[in-house]
């Protein structure tokens, strides 16, 4: 049952980002992403890494995309739809993705024979409660390093403000 | 609930607690695409110039809808990403509130105290005004 899963929110992910990279409106393409993004969760659900999940739909799907539709919009979308579209860069694209699926067939294909594999493992249907043990060891064990994230967020909120400020005063 | 949850699924743990909220995402894309499909059908379909218009009475539209956004809503996207972030760590102490009691309190609250202070400054520096 669970296999099943796993194939459907893979067949979503891969056909969502077929589409995404073919579409030639830049809206429909972002759009395309955040559905990508749903399936992704879908699949750390299964893995048992909920907390992955949310920070999948909140951030990614919520935060991050927010930003590309921005950015989609402070340009001229409808002139580059008009464009013709060209493909210079195909060859590179190409062997470039060669290179890499033959990096992950060469890693996945050996097993678990690499040192790094040793002690994990990966499987469907793992023991859920992922939030849960982070919670008890974040707010604890990591208890500063989660106030330092304080700071470093603080330091990005006004970095942006000082940056963005000054262009939009000028 | 769960009997009948565990006779269609098997047991499996993860899945389990996530079946609900599969049911209810099937129910509702069933019921969008249904409607849309079923109004498809049912409704009558005779376009006219004035009908298909944006606004039928009124002045014609001057240019097109699509227009370049302010930069300003990218400085509001850019806080609203950092204040997402907040809420992401808030998310595991929410679960854990009970095993983690005062102390994990306090502590939160001086994680949400310092991102204030950001908070305030952007305030005051008008980062969230229109003027």
């Amino acid at each position: 049952m669970e296999l099943l899963f796993f194939y459907m929110f893979s067949a979503g992910i891969i056909g969502a980002s077929l589409l995404m990279v073919t579409r030639a409106n830049v809206i429909h393409a972002a759009l395309l992403l955040v559905l990508t993004f749903f399936f992704m969760s879908g699949i750390f659900i299964l893995a048992g890494a909920e907390f992955l999940a949310v920070v999948q739909v909140l951030l990614y799907a919520g935060g991050i995309m927010v930003l590309y539709l921005f950015s989609i919009m402070l340009m001229n979308v409808e002139v580059s739809v008009r464009l013709r579209q060209y493909h210079r860069q195909s060859f590179f694209a190409v062997a470039a993705s060669l290179i890499l699926i033959f990096e992950v067939w060469t890693v996945l294909g050996r097993g678990g024979s690499y040192p790094a594999f040793k002690g994990f493992s990966w499987q469907l249907g793992a023991t859920p409660g992922n939030v849960e043990a982070l919670g008890s060891v974040l707010y604890t064990k990591y208890l500063f390093p989660f106030e330092v994230a304080s700071i470093l967020l603080l330091a990005a909120m006004i970095g942006a403000i000082v940056l963005a400020k000054r262009t939009i005063d000028r | 609930m769960q009997e009948f949850i565990s006779a269609f699924f098997g047991d499996y743990s993860v899945i389990n607690g996530y079946v609900p909220l599969f049911i209810f995402l099937l129910v509702a894309l069933g019921f969008a695409g249904g409607t849309l499909i079923a109004a498809l059908i049912i409704r009558p379909h005779k376009p006219y110039p004035e009908k298909l218009a944006p606004y039928e009475c009124g002045m014609p539209p001057l240019m097109e809808a699509h227009e370049r956004f302010s930069i300003r809503f990218y400085l509001l996207g850019i806080l609203f990403l950092l204040f997402d972030v907040e809420a992401m760590f808030l998310f595991p102490w929410a679960v854990k509130y009970d095993a983690l009691g005062l102390f994990g309190f306090i502590e939160m609250m001086l994680f949400i105290a310092i991102l204030l202070v950001g908070y305030f400054y952007a305030w005051r520096k008008g980062a969230l005004e229109w003027a």
